[in-house]
Order: structure tokens, then C-alpha cells, then sequence
């Protein structure tokens, strides 16, 4: 190949003169190099991909499969069916989706006005701020949750005769273990931020603000009414991340001894495999379906929100 | 806590100009939250790692004594075998997922199909996510001892074992690859036609614009890309715990296994020690990740 476009290259540069005679030779060489072009990136791209699709769908096929076909039985949905009175099932899963809810409302009010203000008027403290969001990147969860172990210690051991005593009871009631929610917080924290920040670089929040006070606007207003709709989309992906990360959390819940839907999952697959097989399906199926609906939730309003705009400015 | 705070800032502020007297304090408030429960909820945990890492406390007399014996022993006998254990599994891993990723990423942005790509790129966010619990069990159903393609395939026959250092290989694959198709995407987007029509009008072939013009410029996002997924094979624990128990030894099984009270008396903050480890190798994982990103997103504009 190399050759080949060494000789159309010398025929160009020896020909006197290049639009006459280099033309022809040039275009049977060009036509000769996309023959030999074209059909190899597609047959690597189809092995590629057709690879990939294999390697990614076999397991969920699989799977499936799994939990539908018992050997010797036949067809059966009994995993499916029994899923919903099964010991435990919707406890956990009403207790993790708890969690998510209070950790997506904890870490959004703690991120959103940090970084607001960060854009408005403390661009001093943007770095601190961006640090503090990213450092829980560099805590694996196991260690974090080594640290949180030895601090709920400290409650029995040294404080017991303290009011403080009471709130380390609290924080770990077995019903709604508020310690997940704050050690979920800060393991959301990188993820929120990151989504939001992108968000916040595509609007000019100064300006926007700054058009709203002089119409009037209250601060309240101007948060709830102007910043917040625009920051709709990353809204939308922090939520789904946190969400995402909340459901499919294990190391600390099961550290800690809680049992939401991730740990209950492994605490039936003893008894029931087909069961938590067809539990682990199901949650991809809500992943998945989660993303389709938020990424429709982030683009939706926009061209919804485009179209009074324009037929406004019409008359 | 923000009581005593409310009223300084105003007063201090006195001798600037009235818009920042009205802004300035207002803004620097709403960060307070952020810093404050970050303050409690992340710096109190790593504190304590780090106090209890190289301290040790008599049970008899309840003095607290500085010592190096945790961090000594955190690196000594199984648990520095769970250290290379997991630096090799995600050195492995990684290596391997940033390889097929950027195959994937490379068929997926020549591919003229954006139907495709968008459901690519979609089911690539989706499987990134799946780590964890469910993928372990959807593999155990796939290719476990029982396992639909075990029994189909006569898998065992040929040698294959799931719950080993091999199987936990293709398992966290699973997960790697899409997290760098999902990385690489965007940085072979940002190799531009004219660079490659550039190279071949001055008489370069395919091999040698990959060469000099190609890798160069993505070589900081597929560093970074690896990087990144070293960090998350290495900190994997929930995958690992589902799957192999306590057979393939890494460093995250081992810290919950400490936790769990599976060690000797007196060790009990080995687990404190072993995760100092995790958050130093971490650190500097992201120390790497960090300076490479912010140079490769210089050419994807």
C-alpha cells in the first residue's frame, strides 16, 4: 500500500502539468485503493461488534433461561411468581428505595446551593468545593466503611453517658439506617457533582440570575423558577446515577449488617437461586428502563419548553 | 454552628463595594452544608482509619500508643498476597477492557449507523452500571458449576472454572468494557477527518497515521480510560464477594473478612491498616487519572 501511493504521488509531482495527465492515473489509483479499502474495515467492524454482542448478551440470555427452564421440568415461571411473597422481597426493596430517595434529596440540597453559589458569587471557594466533592472518588467504599465501623464504635464505648449516645442509636435504626443514607450521600457526592457542574457550565447562571433579581424576583423565586428548570437534565442524571448506585450498593449495607435489596439478594441465593437470579434480571430491567425514562425526562421539557417560546415571538 | 458566622460576615464587609456587601456572605453561606457534612460524614471515617491504623490501644490499661505493626503487618504474609492479588486482577483487567473498548469505540464511531451507536452507547451505560450483585449471579446462572452454557457447552469439561482468578477475569470484564466504551467514544469523536485526510495527502499510510497522528493525541484518554479502570477493578468488592467468597484472594474480600471479626486478637485494626493501602493506591490512581483527563480534553473540542 505503501508503494501505491508512493508511485501516485511521484506521478503527480513528475507531470509538468497535474489537471491533464495526473487525473486519470490518480482516480484509477484512488479507485484501486478503495477497493481495497472498503471491505476490510467492515468485516473487523462486523467481527468487532458481532463479538461484543455475543459477549454482552450471552450472560443475560443466559440468565434468563436460567430462571425459566428447570432441568427435567420444563417451562416454568415459578421464580417470577413467587417473587413477590417471598420472605423479605419487598421489605428490602421498599428499604432500598427509601435509601435512594433520601440520599438523592440530601445529596441535590447540599450540592445544588454549593455549587450555585460557588457560580455566582465565591469563586474563591471553587476549588474547595471541587475537591471536597471529588475526594470520595479516591475512598474505596470497603475503606470508608472501615472508618464508619470504628466510629459507630466509639457511641457504646466511650460515649455512652453523653446525649450524643442517642443519636449514634438513631442513626443506625434497623428500619431506616440514616447512616446509609449519609455514607451513600458521600459516595454520591463525585457523580452529583460532576453532573451538575456540567450542567451549570452550559447555563450563564450569573446572567440569568442577575435578569431575574432586576425583574423582581426573590431569591427563593429565582432558584426554584429559573435555575432549577434549566439544570432539569443534570438534575436528572444525578438523580439516576444516585439512584443507580443505591440499589446496587452491597459492601456497606452488608458491613454494616442493614439489609436492603443488594444484600437480600445474596442472602437468598442460598435457598433460591433461580430466585435471585431472576431478582438480578429484574434489577437491569429497571436500570435500563430508569435510564430510557430520565434521558426522555431530560430532553423532553426542552423542546416542549422551545415551542411556546417560538410561537410567542410569531405575532 | 452557623449562628456566630451569620452576623461577621456582613460586618467585616463593610468596606466593600454594596454589591458584594449584599452578595458576597450570602453565596459563601450556601456552601456551609456541603463543607460542613462532608466535614462529619467523610473526614470523621477517614480520620479514624488513619488514627487507628497507627495507633495501637492497650485492653488492659486503655493507653493509645503510636505503632507501625498494623501497617507492617497489612503488607506481610495473605494480606500483601490479596494486594498483588487485586493489583493483578485489575492491572489484567484493565489492560484488556481498555483493548476491546477501544476496538468496540472504534467500530462504533466508523460505524455509519447512528442507531447503533445510540443503542450502543446506551446499553454501554446501562452495563457499566450493572456491577456488582446481579452480574455476579447472572454469570453464576450462565457459566457457574450448573450454569445454562456450563451444561450446554460441557464448559467444565474443557477446564473452566468460574469461581477463579480467570473467571472473576471475564466477569469484571462485563463491566470494564462498556465503562470504556463509554470513556473512548468521546475522544475518538474528537480525532478529526481532516487530520487523517491531511496525513494521507502527505503520503502516510493507514499503520503509519496511527501511528504518529492517531495514538499520540488519544494516547492521554486511553491512559487515562485504563486508569480509570484499574481504580474500579481494584476497589470491586461486591462482584468478588457474590462470586468467589474467599478463594481468589484480593485486598477488599480480605478488609471485609477483618471487619467480619475473622482475625486474631490484637489485629483488629489490620482491616484499618489494609484500607489505608486502598486509599493510598487509590490516591494515586486518581492523581494519574486526573492531570491525563484534563490534558486529553484539550483536543476533543
Amino acid at each position: 500500500m505503501a508503494a501505491m501511493t508512493e508511485t501516485a504521488e511521484t506521478a503527480q509531482t513528475a507531470t509538468g502539468d497535474p489537471v491533464t495527465e495526473a487525473v486519470p492515473e490518480e482516480a484509477t489509483a484512488r479507485a484501486g485503493k478503495a477497493a481495497r479499502h472498503r471491505p476490510r474495515p467492515r468485516v473487523w467492524r462486523g467481527a468487532v461488534l458481532a463479538l461484543a454482542g455475543t459477549y454482552f448478551l450471552l450472560p443475560l440470555l443466559a440468565s434468563s433461561v436460567f430462571t425459566v427452564h428447570v432441568p427435567g421440568q420444563g417451562l416454568t415461571f415459578q421464580a417470577y411468581t413467587e417473587l413477590l411473597g417471598a420472605d423479605g422481597f419487598s421489605q428490602s426493596l421498599l428499604l432500598s428505595l427509601g435509601l435512594a430517595a433520601a440520599t438523592i434529596v440530601l445529596s441535590l440540597l447540599l450540592a445544588v446551593p454549593a455549587l450555585v453559589a460557588v457560580r455566582i458569587g465565591s469563586p474563591r471557594l471553587r476549588p474547595v468545593v471541587e475537591v471536597v466533592c471529588m475526594l470520595p472518588l479516591v475512598v474505596p467504599p470497603i475503606a470508608l466503611v472501615t472508618g464508619i465501623t470504628t466510629v459507630l464504635r466509639w457511641g457504646p464505648e466511650h460515649l455512652s453517658r453523653t446525649p450524643l449516645y442517642q443519636t449514634f442509636i438513631a442513626v443506625q435504626d434497623e428500619r431506616f439506617p440514616v447512616v446509609l443514607v449519609l455514607a451513600y450521600t458521600v459516595l454520591a457526592l463525585p457523580f452529583v457533582h460532576r453532573s451538575l457542574d456540567a450542567g451549570l457550565r452550559a447555563v450563564d447562571v450569573p446572567t440569568l440570575v442577575e435578569a431575574a433579581r432586576s425583574c423582581g424576583a426573590s431569591w427563593p423565586y429565582v432558584v426554584w423558577r429559573v435555575l432549577l428548570p434549566n439544570l432539569r437534565t443534570s438534575l436528572a442524571g444525578a438523580a439516576f446515577l444516585t439512584l443507580a448506585l443505591v440499589l446496587g450498593e452491597f459492601t456497606i449495607a452488608s458491613l454494616l449488617g442493614f439489609r436492603p435489596f443488594a444484600v437480600w439478594i445474596v442472602s437468598v441465593s442460598g435457598a433460591q437461586a433461580r430466585m435471585s437470579v431472576a431478582v438480578s434480571i429484574l434489577s437491569l430491567l429497571i436500570t435500563w428502563l430508569l435510564l430510557l425514562f430520565l434521558s426522555r425526562a431530560g430532553t423532553a421539557p426542552s423542546t416542549t419548553a422551545a415551542a411556546p417560546a417560538t410561537s410567542r415571538k410569531e405575532p | 454552628m452557623s449562628a456566630p458566622t451569620t452576623p461577621h460576615p456582613e460586618g467585616t464587609a463593610g468596606g466593600t463595594t454594596p454589591r458584594r456587601r449584599r452578595r458576597g456572605p450570602r453565596t459563601w453561606l450556601a456552601t456551609l452544608p456541603l463543607l460542613v457534612f462532608t466535614g462529619f460524614c467523610f473526614g470523621i471515617p477517614l480520620a479514624a482509619i488513619a488514627f487507628g491504623a497507627v495507633t495501637r490501644t492497650d485492653p488492659a490499661t486503655g493507653a493509645t500508643s503510636v505503632t507501625g505493626e498494623h501497617l507492617a503487618r497489612s503488607l506481610q504474609g495473605p494480606y500483601l498476597g490479596s494486594l498483588t492479588g487485586s493489583v493483578q486482577l485489575s492491572a489484567l483487567t484493565a489492560l484488556l477492557a481498555t483493548l476491546i473498548g477501544v476496538l468496540i469505540a472504534q467500530a462504533l464511531v466508523t460505524s455509519r449507523s447512528t442507531a447503533l451507536r445510540s443503542a450502543a452507547l446506551t446499553a454501554s451505560g446501562v452495563l457499566a452500571n450493572f456491577g456488582g450483585v446481579p452480574l455476579a449471579f447472572a454469570f453464576i446462572a450462565t457459566a457457574g458449576i450448573s450454569g445454562v452454557v456450563t451444561r450446554l457447552a460441557d464448559l467444565t469439561g474443557l477446564g473452566w472454572d468460574l469461581y477463579s482468578f480467570t473467571g472473576l477475569t471475564v466477569v469484571y470484564l462485563y463491566f470494564l468494557i462498556p465503562l470504556m466504551v463509554l470513556v473512548t467514544v468521546p475522544a475518538l469523536d474528537g480525532l478529526r477527518p481532516q487530520w487523517r485526510e491531511a496525513a494521507r495527502n502527505n503520503g502516510a499510510t493507514g499503520w503509519q497515521y496511527w501511528r504518529h497522528v492517531g495514538l499520540p493525541v488519544l494516547a492521554p484518554s486511553l491512559l487515562g480510560g485504563f486508569v480509570l479502570l484499574f481504580g474500579t477493578a481494584f476497589v470491586a468488592h461486591a462482584t468478588a464477594a457474590a462470586l468467589v467468597g474467599g478463594s481468589v484472594p484480593l485486598v477488599t474480600l480480605k478488609i471485609a473478612d477483618a471487619l467480619s471479626g475473622n482475625v486474631l486478637t490484637g489485629q483488629e485494626n489490620v482491616a484499618l491498616a489494609l484500607g489505608l493501602d486502598m486509599i493510598l493506591i487509590a490516591g494515586l490512581v486518581m492523581a494519574v487519572y486526573l492531570p491525563l483527563q484534563r490534558r486529553s480534553a484539550r483536543w476533543l473540542r
